[in-house]
Formats: structure tokens, sequence, C-alpha cells
């Protein structure tokens, strides 16, 4: 029964597609790239793309589990960046308010997105479509207009570095132990309070979730802050950390966050899924993306080992689940 | 006599030009079951969504235990005691029986912010109403919905709403979608509610269901009440042809039989 360990059980988790998915790609290039990937260097590679992309995957995977999905977060990295750049580096504020600026900005796009999903009821796919554009075009427009230019130079002072911009042991970003403490607090509240519980329910069925008392509407606005939000933060740490911010540098977030939170087991249609596996997920994705550098492989290839990933991750991941639904215990 | 739990009187209620329900006059008993039979599009759903709290009547009086009620969503009716459980069991199929059972009550342990779900009470607790009401096949709470049966998922819904206090149960077509043998789970599920002492509006247009559990019968056609009785005052076939609008069903088992 419960508490004693069992394989078939570990299996019926929504992660057990991802950690299987993690290992076979560790295996994989392991075997045709050697150790060297297992090395700090090898590790810091690819934990540093894991960490930029899981803090944004993560609050992408809850939105996806509560039957939503938000990708104007394309848009909101170089958003995050170019604000406190501007304000900071080309303004000459202080940092403190570059970053809540950023913040701010984020927390009001959030605010946008999740106001029109809920009222308008849009799918939240079209209405983030045009929240992506609309952002790009602000910032763009923005950054020219105030600064004559779409590249901006930003000096930080040391606190704001070491708190999000720079190397630990020259290799590791600091991003990193956001991404890990993110990671733990988003399990906490999405396994274990009840407010987790209500997500999982509106994914599931929003009309009896609402029937059950749950606040589905702020729920869901909540969540757009945050996505938007984390991916402002996201932008905020590659600019101090580089010293520079683009207009344009975040478009891959796009779909390298749909990946990962598939490839982690959440259910595209909502209601199913896990923090740890979104975690699991993000790191496959970056060890798929960087690992290609650590073998002989022509570095084109590795698209297509990312897009034949994420067919068999969906595809073993609804196996799961069927074992899953299906499960029902053992008569003794 | 004692008072009606739940008491319309002559409820109308319109949206816009069109008017749905005329002048509904309604009572129901403490633990009684009231059938609520009518065809497609004789307004079933819009009553329910009356009496859940979904619309308000346009005019006339909603009583519940005999004091004039208005609800301005489902939640205020939930409160008195007034819960609907839907065709499906509105439940989450890809959540375990102990986390969809607490859905926005969950039971915690804890405090401040590290309060947290208690999953093994929520568990057992599910696990104790659902075999209360004679589903003994289900024992394990971290089973997932969508693995049980339809009936069973009624059954588990009804549980639920049971089990939060429901003392005025409408169940909207719980057979509807199930085979013989899962309908009749169901079916003893009412049975049991009734003899707790909870009164039952069923709605259904299966016949021979609403004469298994029915003490009190209303059928709807057009949006009024076109009959209102008890249990023996009227036979099945006298059912059936109210039904279906009056003389139709009749005359057409009277050409099929010639």
């Amino acid at each position: 029964m419960s508490g004693q360990f069992s394989f078939g059980s570990l299996l019926r988790r929504p992660e057990a597609g991802a950690f299987i998915g993690l290992v076979a790609v560790l295996a994989f290039f392991v075997v045709f790239g050697g150790l060297s990937f297992l090395k700090t260097a090898g590790v810091a590679s690819w934990l540093n793309v894991a960490a930029n992309l899981g803090i944004v995957a993560i609050p992408i995977g809850l939105l996806m589990i509560s039957g939503e999905l938000d990708i104007s977060i394309g848009a909101m990295v170089p958003a995050g960046s170019m604000t406190v750049a501007i304000l900071s580096g080309y303004f000459g504020l202080p940092i403190a308010v570059g970053i809540l600026a950023a913040l701010g900005f984020g927390v009001l796009v959030g605010l946008l997105n999740g106001f029109i999903v809920v009222r308008t009821a849009v799918p939240s796919l079209i209405v983030t479509l045009g929240s992506l554009f609309a952002v790009q075009g602000l910032v763009l427009g923005l950054s020219v207009m105030l600064t004559n230019t779409t590249s901006i130079p930003l000096t930080s002072p040391a606190w704001a570095k070491a708190m999000f911009g720079t190397f630990i042991a020259n290799q590791f970003q600091v991003i990193i132990l956001w991404w890990l403490a993110l990671t733990a607090v988003y399990v906490f509240v999405i396994h274990f309070k009840p407010v987790g519980n209500w997500i999982f329910a509106m994914g599931g069925d929003k009309v009896s979730a609402r029937n059950a008392g749950i606040p589905t509407e702020r729920l869901t606005i909540i969540l757009f802050v945050l996505s938007a939000t984390s991916a402002s933060f996201v932008g905020v740490c590659q600019a101090i950390l580089f010293n520079s911010a683009q207009v344009s540098s975040g478009m891959s977030f796009i779909f390298n966050a749909i990946i990962s939170v598939v490839v982690g087991g959440v259910l595209l249609t909502g209601g199913f899924g896990s923090i740890i596996g979104i975690f699991f997920g993000t790191i496959t994705f970056a060890i798929v993306n960087q690992g290609i550098y650590f073998t002989d492989f022509d570095r084109n290839w590795s698209s297509l080992i990312i897009g034949v990933m994420l067919l068999l991750a969906v595809l073993m991941n609804n196996t799961f689940r069927k074992m899953a639904l299906s499960y029902s215990p053992k008569k003794k | 006599m004692s008072t009606p739990i739940l008491e319309l009187e002559n409820v109308d209620k319109s949206f816009g030009p069109i008017h749905v329900l005329h002048n509904i006059s309604l009572k129901v008993m403490p633990g009684e079951v009231l059938c609520l039979l009518g065809d497609n599009g004789a307004g079933k759903s819009t009553l329910i969504k009356t009496l859940a709290g979904v619309h308000k009547p346009t005019s006339g009086v909603v009583r519940f235990e005999g004091k004039p009620v208005v609800f301005d969503n489902p939640k205020q009716a939930q409160e008195i005691g007034i819960a609907t459980v839907h065709q499906f069991g509105g439940t989450f199929p890809l959540m375990s029986i102990g986390r969809s059972f607490f859905v926005g009550v969950e039971p915690t342990k804890g405090w401040g912010p590290f309060k947290v779900i208690d999953r093994k009470k929520a568990n057992a607790v599910a696990i104790k109403a659902i075999q209360d009401f004679g589903i003994t096949r289900i024992d394990d709470g971290d089973r997932l919905i969508g693995g049980l049966s339809g009936g069973e998922r009624q059954s588990l819904a009804i549980a639920r709403a049971v089990h939060l206090g429901a003392r005025v149960l409408i169940l909207d077509e719980p057979t509807a979608a199930l085979g013989v043998k899962q309908a009749s789970h169901v079916l003893r599920i009412v049975l049991e509610a009734k003899k707790r002492g909870i009164s039952v509006i069923f709605i259904t247009h299966q016949v021979t269901h609403a004469m298994a559990v029915g003490d009190q019968y209303a059928v709807l056609i057009h949006g009024s009440v076109a009959a209102n009785f008890y249990r023996g005052e009227r036979t099945r076939e006298e059912i059936t042809d109210l039904m279906a609008g009056g003389e139709a069903l009749a005359k057409l088992e009277a050409e099929v039989e010639n």
C-alpha cells in the first residue's frame, strides 16, 4: 500500500516520462560525446540554459495545467532586459528602479493578458499572440524613440551583479540558484497547498471548479502575471549578466518553454502535470540543446534531435497517463 | 404538516422576450424524491438552474424551509444546502479521488504559510463517504477519477455533495449516459440519500428510473407544470404520454400495433 516502494506507482506519476527521457538523453550524449559532458564545464553549459528557461517554463506549465497558454513571454524577456537597460543604463537611474520597473511592466502585461482572457473568453493563445507583437513593437518603438538605438549597455553595481548576474566559479550563472529556489517554492505551493489543487481542478473542468467555489478568474489572472513577470525577471538577469540588452532576443523562449513543459509530462489540454516533471523536462531540453556541442555531430542536427525527442516524450507521457487512469489496486 | 424544504410559488423566468418558465409551483418535503420529467426543451434545465442560483426568477418566490430566498450565485445556494450534481458528475478525470473530493474545501494541517493539504485525511474521508453509500469497490483515495466507471463517478459526486452538507440534491440526468447496471447503482444511492433525510430533485427522461425512486412527479411541458402527482397515481404509460406532450406516443403505439 502507500508508503511502500512500488515501481508501478512511480511510473504512474506525471514526471515518470520526463525522468526516463532525462536518463535517456544523458546516456545518449555520454555515449556519443564522452564524459566531458558531465564535467564542470559541461554541466555548467546546460545548467545555465536550463535555469534561464526553467524560471519561465514553470509558470507556463502552470498555465497549461490550468488550461491556458502564454506566448507573450517571447517579448517579455527582451522587454525586461530593455526596461532595466534603458532606465538604469541609458538614463542612469538606480538599478533598483530599473529592476522594479521591469518587474512592474511584467505585472502590468500579465494583468492585461489575464483580464482579456477572463473577460472575453478569447483563447489565450490568440490574446497572448496579440500581446507578444504589441509588447515587441512597444519595446522597439520606445527604445528607438528614447535612445536612438536597439542595443543598450548597462553597468550594474556589485550587489546587483552578485544577486542577478554573475558567474559562480567562473561558469555557473547565479540565476541557477534562483531557479532552484523558485522550483522548491513552486513544488511546495502547487503540490502541497490547496491553491495548487485548485489549479489542477481548473484545468480539469473549469465550470465544476467554479461551482466548487474556486476563484477561477482571479487564479487565471495571477498565473498570467506570474508568467509575464518571470519572463521579465529572466530578461533583467540577462541584461545584468551580459552588461547590455538587445531588442530582439527572446522568441526562442516560447517554443523552448512549451517543449520543456510537454516533455515534462504536462497534458496540453490541462489538468495533469507536475513541477518536478517540468524541472526534469527543462533539464532534458537543455542537455539536448547543449549536448550536441560535446559530440562530433554537426550542431545543425540538434533541432532534429529535439523534434524527435518531443514526439517520443509525448507518446511516452500518453502511455503513462493511460496507465495512471486505468490503474486500480489489485484485490488481495 | 411540516414545512417543505424547498418550495416554488408562481415562478416565472424569461430571457428577454422569451418566456421559458410559466407559473411554476412545486413543493419538496424533506427526504422526498421529486422526479422532474419532461422532453428536451421543456425547461427542466432552466428550472434547476433557477433553483441552483445560476438564474434568478423573473417573478415568483423560492422558499427554503419556509423562508423566501434569492441567490446571487451558485455558491450561495450551496451554502444553504442546495447542491447540483451534473450529468458527468462534475469531477476532474485526472485528479485523485481524495483531491477532487475536497476541491475548494481541502482539509489542511500545519500552520501559517506552511499549511498543507492533509492528503491522508482527505483520502480517508473521501473513501469512507463513498463506501457509506455502498460503493465498496473504491478503496484507494490516490486513484484517479478517470479510472472510475460513469456510475462510480456520479456516486462519488453525490457522496461529495452530501458530505459537504447538501440537504437538497439536484441531480441533472444522472443516469442518462449510463448502462443499466451503472444506472441502478446511482438509483440505489438516490434511495440511500433519501433514507438520510435528504431531498432529491431527480431530472430524467427515463420513466423507468423515475418510477423506481420517485415519491412525487412533476411533468414539464413548454415551461409549465403539466402534471404534478404522487407515486402510484399514474401509470407508466400515462407518464410517458404526458412527457411526449399528450397523445403523440399513444397514437404511435396504436399505429405500430395495427
